[in-house]
């Protein structure tokens, strides 16, 4: 496939305006100024466009609850977060094509008829954040943004606002309670963020891809997008793939390609000497898959039918030295550390997980561990915690205790027993002075 | 061009800092574009640890007397993300990744080679107060693992071989 949102990957000074503007930058936005903002949400739906930030709900369908008759002001919201573990495809669009997404929020932002708009950029990408900064004043000075748009009587502001280390963050009520200053915790819907969201406002927030899209559909047109992949999964798709391949890095495909030509074809198969072990489909939180399963396609309706989720597209590919124990610890370290702890069941369960696991990787399982896991699991996920980042880390750790349950059973056959330790319970340095003499 | 080094950070204080006018500038600059003074705090947060190279509690105090804030408030929000030091950091602040792509290419291996080399644990600093080393999760960078950032710069595909050339690059310009 010819490359769409990687297409000035390579190119020299590729992020640079005028490059863009040659390339038929911003020839998107002022067609959809000449349109109804309607007719440009009907566009979107009518590409089929689905959010690539990991949920998979149609992007179209969701600038529509954005209530008509609302008077004050709305928002939107690019979510540039991107903290799932194996994703690293917004920084890559950023990196080289930052105007594509500039241009995508600005049309995204008419259709919703928003006049304010926030990149929420993870505070981690200071480089990326300078990037976008720089590439928002550039077309701001040639008036493509700003007030009257491309010479249009359509005003949109664009700002930049760095997160502060929050994986959280990327949870979009999250996400809209730290810009508005305040901790990153997730707020209960409904209301959805469509109709109350950021400041009290209608809301979009849509992912870095997931803009990025929208310019082309725009330009070439609904009918051009929905031509690639297949009916409900359409458009190029963006895949990070990490861990151990000849050839890491993202892959710009048409979205529907199975995991086997992601992984030979395009990576370059395994690392010398390696053999494929099991792989996440698309970031660490969803389920894994084994290496028998790799011939699933890769996209939203696939992946569901076969138990994981594409979600954001990052494949992490684990050979055969790897541990599923270790990795399964490893992973609920990620998820105890970024719990917001504002739900018992999410807060308790990923720790309790963590030290389960560390147990086990350690050589001290018991032989109730795995199925203790699998219950902290179930207790942690289908809709038990305000966001899903109890099935964050249920999904992940539970189809690990299931699909390799003979390595688990394996740490438990071999373990010692941990030492006891007495608690620290009693007295250990005599009464306080002058208590009770 | 290579990491710049943190500022030497201004002594701790529990007395409301008094912020110059340059900074003063910048904060009314960034309150308009927010509806609300509220929506300022990460960005003033940003630039006062720029400013000050910590968030000290009279950093805390002054900020929230300029946002309209209680300093309980503002100190929830300053502890509930990493990435603000509430203690002074090191010059170069070694952010070794632990999470998976990078802990499975290597990333361990450049954690345990930094503990032996400069002879700290995780969240230490070495005598010279030069380098602190803290293990960080996912820092969204797992096709060129194993991944350090080091102050605001991240460098990838690390070997051990190629930390210790970095390691005395910027220690030579501290």
């Amino acid at each position: 496939m010819e490359p769409v949102l990687l297409r000035a990957r390579g190119k020299a000074n590729s992020r640079a305006l005028d490059t863009y503007l040659a390339a038929g930058g911003y020839d998107g936005l002022k067609k959809a100024l000449t349109m109804n903002p309607d007719a440009v949400t009907q566009e979107v739906i009518a590409s089929e466009l689905r959010g690539r930030g990991g949920a998979g709900f149609p992007t179209g369908r969701k600038w529509t609850f954005v209530p008509k008759d609302h008077p004050g002001p709305r928002y939107l919201i690019c979510n540039a977060d991107e903290s799932e573990p194996g994703t690293f495809k917004d920084r890559e669009l950023i990196e080289h094509d930052p105007q594509m997404l500039i241009e995508g929020i600005a049309i995204a932002s008419f259709a919703i008829k928003a006049n304010t708009a926030y990149i929420y950029i993870r505070g981690e990408f200071v480089r990326w954040a300078r990037i976008l900064e720089e590439a928002i004043a550039e077309a701001r000075e040639r008036k493509l943004i700003g007030r009257n748009a491309c010479g249009s009587s359509y005003d949109i502001d664009i700002w930049v606002h760095r997160g502060a280390g929050a994986y959280i963050c990327g949870e979009e009520t999250a996400l809209i309670e730290s810009l508005e200053g305040k901790r990153g915790f997730p707020r209960l819907k409904p209301p959805f963020p469509a109709v109350v969201g950021v400041f009290g406002k209608p809301t979009v927030v849509n992912n870095v891809e997931t803009l990025a899209c929208v310019p082309h559909i725009i330009t070439r047109g609904a009918h051009w997008f929905a031509s690639i992949g297949r009916p409900r999964n359409t458009g190029p798709k963006l895949y990070c793939v990490s861990g151990h391949v000849t050839r890491p890095g993202v892959y710009e495909l048409p979205i529907g390609v199975t995991f086997r030509e992601i992984i030979e074809q395009h990576c370059g198969g395994m690392r010398k000497g390696s053999a494929l072990k099991a792989f996440f489909p698309g970031g660490s939180s969803a389920p894994i898959m084994t290496a028998a399963e790799i011939d699933v396609r890769a996209d939203f309706d696939a992946c569901a039918e076969a138990g994981t989720m594409l979600g954001s597209g990052g494949v992490i590919v684990l050979d055969k030295s790897v541990d599923i124990v270790e990795a399964a610890a490893n992973l609920a370290h990620f998820y105890a550390h970024e719990s917001c702890g504002q739900c018992t069941p999410c807060r308790e369960g990923s720790d309790w997980a963590m030290d389960i696991l560390d147990r086990m990787a350690a050589g001290h399982g018991r032989p109730g561990d795995p199925d203790t896991l699998l219950r902290i699991c179930r207790f942690a996920s289908q809709g038990m915690t305000i966001c899903p980042l109890g099935d964050a880390f249920a999904l992940p750790i539970s189809s690990m205790v299931k699909k390799f349950r003979d390595e688990f059973d394996r740490r438990v056959a071999s373990a010692s027993p941990l030492p006891q330790k007495k608690l620290p319970v009693l007295p250990w340095a005599g009464p306080r002075p002058g208590f009770g003499e | 061009m290579p990491t710049r080094p943190l500022l030497a950070a201004s002594p701790a204080s529990v007395q409301s800092v008094a912020f110059d006018p340059a900074l003063e500038a910048r904060i009314v600059e960034v309150l308009t574009r927010y509806p609300t003074r509220r929506a300022a705090l990460l960005p003033v947060l940003w630039l006062c640890q720029e400013r000050y190279g910590w968030i000290s509690p009279g950093v805390m105090e002054a900020v929230a007397a300029h946002l309209e804030e209680s300093p309980a408030f503002v100190e929830g929000v300053v502890t509930f993300y990493t990435m603000y030091y509430t203690r002074p950091p090191a010059k170069f602040v070694l952010q070794v990744c632990e999470t998976l792509s990078c802990a499975i290419c290597g990333g361990k291996e450049l954690a345990h080679h930094i503990e032996s080399t400069l002879g700290i644990r995780p969240g230490e600093k070495t005598d010279d107060g030069v380098f602190q080393l803290i293990g960080v999760q996912c820092l969204g960078a797992c096709g060129t693992a194993p991944v350090v950032q080091i102050n605001d710069d991240y460098y990838e595909n690390l070997t051990p071989d190629k930390l210790d050339a970095l390691l005395d690059e910027l220690k030579g310009g501290a």
